[in-house]
């Protein structure tokens, strides 16, 4: 029998893994999202307190949402008595009791779950603490610190949220074809964003691996229950390709390590190879859109031993192909980068000046980088300034301000940010 | 389950370019088709377009007086034109009869439902 520290630990990895699973099925049986998050803390209760003693259902999932559905009914039945709420609560308990128990999980109740928290009514911030809330079984306080938000604006965002799915019916379904390309760009827009806000954390660590395991998880989901998208595939590629290189991302005295000077060693094979055979597989299929765009990128990075071998020209032919598939600036600038590799800094210098995004961190970065390169150390100085007064992340801060101090008098080549 | 009501209303901003005759007919045309799908798909419920905000007047009540005064209410410079009042199965139907309201009018619509009756 396990102790009680081991049994805890399986109690939070149960609640991690089956957390979406089990309040997607609640939210399908009730149609109410908020007594669905009460029945599955209910039923969290119970097997924390059964589990230590009785040990682990052999399918602790289905234990779960069997517990969650009777601890649904006992709660429907209690609301009953009450004058105001009785009519929804005998109207709920019949169409639990209509379910037969053992037809309980059906493979779509996530991906119908997470259509109804990024449907496009309702605003990104709400989709992305949905999600995250709801399928990743985050508390509140996780997703407001991995957010900057202050716990009761991200309190009040869910209530409102789900005020509004219930008071405008916002449908719990996967969307018909037609609309489906419109309604999978926030599904997908949502797991990127969680990813990003891994990638570059808040505050003393670089990672927030909570995060970025999450967006992964969410991404194989979306690909396991979706197969025939394969922009689907494409997120879940490129998000494999990066986070393969998170061990190498941080030195050992925690200090950020950029792309050209990561130790490839320390890079993920597993991960690596399992992005490299999606992404061939999603370009065959002849429909590249921006996520596959980017996988293949990654993949080509991922193809290079050392950093001098990477092969610029087609990670440039890839961006020419982005760019025309998205002509954003966001785009444009990194773009840039693959550019000042082939044609050097200035040619890269000429195409940020084109460009307006005065607010956005890494464009600050770049082109600090770059400036250095050509040697214009004391307006790279000032470009570090700006891209300092934007960095929320203590590591890179570190970096930041490191790569400013060696900034040399005159020119030197300084290696542009390209994990930026 | 009973459909919910939803509030479709058609926002016109003030100093927009005035439509012209040809505009305007082709408008009236499309949402009087739009309506005619409505009746027949069972989601009409009432709809209306309103004359121009200044024919509007405000009624108040303070300290048990009632004030009278010249309109419209709120001092913004987008103002209802008009609207629909549809019943809909959820937000997703709402949102593609929303889609064509807003094609046929030539304007911005806002959806909001009705509190349930229940």
């Amino acid at each position: 029998m396990a102790d009680r520290a081991d049994i805890g630990d399986t109690i939070a990895a149960v609640f991690r893994e089956e957390h979406g699973r089990v309040v997607a099925t609640l939210v399908r049986l009730l149609g109410d999202i908020d007594r669905a998050e009460e029945a599955v803390q209910d039923a969290f209760l119970v097997a924390a307190d059964r589990w230590p003693r009785d040990g682990l259902p052999p399918n602790p999932g289905g234990w779960i949402v069997t517990t969650a559905r009777r601890r649904a009914i006992d709660r429907l039945r209690r609301d009953a008595m009450r004058e105001d709420r009785q009519e929804q609560a005998v109207r709920l308990e019949e169409r639990l009791i209509d379910q037969p128990e053992e037809d309980i999980a059906v493979p779509d109740d996530r991906l119908r779950l997470m259509f109804t928290c990024c449907h496009p009514a309702l605003a990104q911030p709400a989709q992305v603490a949905l999600t995250l809330r709801l399928l990743g079984g985050l508390d509140t306080p996780t997703i407001a610190r991995a957010f900057l938000v202050p716990e009761a604006t991200l309190a009040q965002r869910l209530v409102r949220a789900k005020r509004k799915i219930r008071d405008a019916r916002i449908p719990y379904r996967v969307p018909t074809d037609a609309d489906l390309p419109d309604r999978l760009r926030p599904v997908m827009a949502v797991i990127y964003l969680v990813f990003n806000a891994g990638w570059i954390a808040e505050g003393g660590t670089l990672v927030d691996d909570d995060l970025c395991g999450e967006a992964i998880r969410l991404a194989r989901l979306l690909v396991e229950l979706m197969p025939d998208e394969p922009e689907a595939a494409g997120l879940l590629a490129l998000l494999l390709l990066l986070q393969a290189r998170q061990p190498a991302r941080t030195a050992a005295d925690g200090t950020l390590v950029l792309l050209p000077d990561q130790d490839r060693t320390r890079w993920n094979q597993a991960l690596l190879a399992e992005g490299r055979t999606l992404v061939r597989a999603c370009l065959r299929r002849g429909a590249p859109g921006p996520y596959q765009i980017q996988a293949a990128i990654n993949a080509v990075h991922s193809d290079a031993a050392r950093a001098d071998q990477t092969d610029w020209a087609q990670i440039l032919a890839l961006y020419d192909h982005l760019l025309a598939l998205q002509p954003t600036p966001v785009v444009a600038l990194n773009r840039a980068v693959a550019v000042a590799e082939l044609h050097g800094p200035r040619a890269a210098l000429d195409l940020l000046d084109q460009l307006d995004l005065p607010a956005y961190q890494p464009f600050h970065v770049v082109r600090a980088e770059l400036l250095a390169r050509a040697g214009r150390s004391t307006e790279a100085r000032a470009s570090y300034d700006a891209a300092l007064a934007r960095t929320t992340s203590e590591v890179e801060r570190v970096h930041l301000t490191r790569r400013r101090a060696e900034l040399p008098d005159h020119g030197s080549r300084v290696d542009v940010d390209w994990d930026a | 389950m009973a459909p919910t009501k939803y509030l479709l209303s058609v926002y016109g901003v003030e100093d927009a370019p005035v439509p012209t005759a040809e505009e305007m007919q082709r408008a009236f045309a499309a949402v009087d088709a739009f309506n005619g799908q409505l009746q027949e798909k069972g989601a009409w419920v009432f709809a209306g377009g309103l004359c121009p905000p200044d024919t509007a007047t405000v009624v108040s009540m303070s300290e048990g007086q009632v004030m009278t005064t010249d309109g419209p209410f709120a001092e913004s410079r987008e103002h209802l034109g008009g609207f629909w009042v549809i019943q809909a199965a959820d937000l997703d139907e709402a949102l593609e009869w929303s889609r064509q309201a807003s094609v046929a009018c030539a304007n911005p619509v806002e959806v909001r439902p009705f509190q349930s009756d229940v």
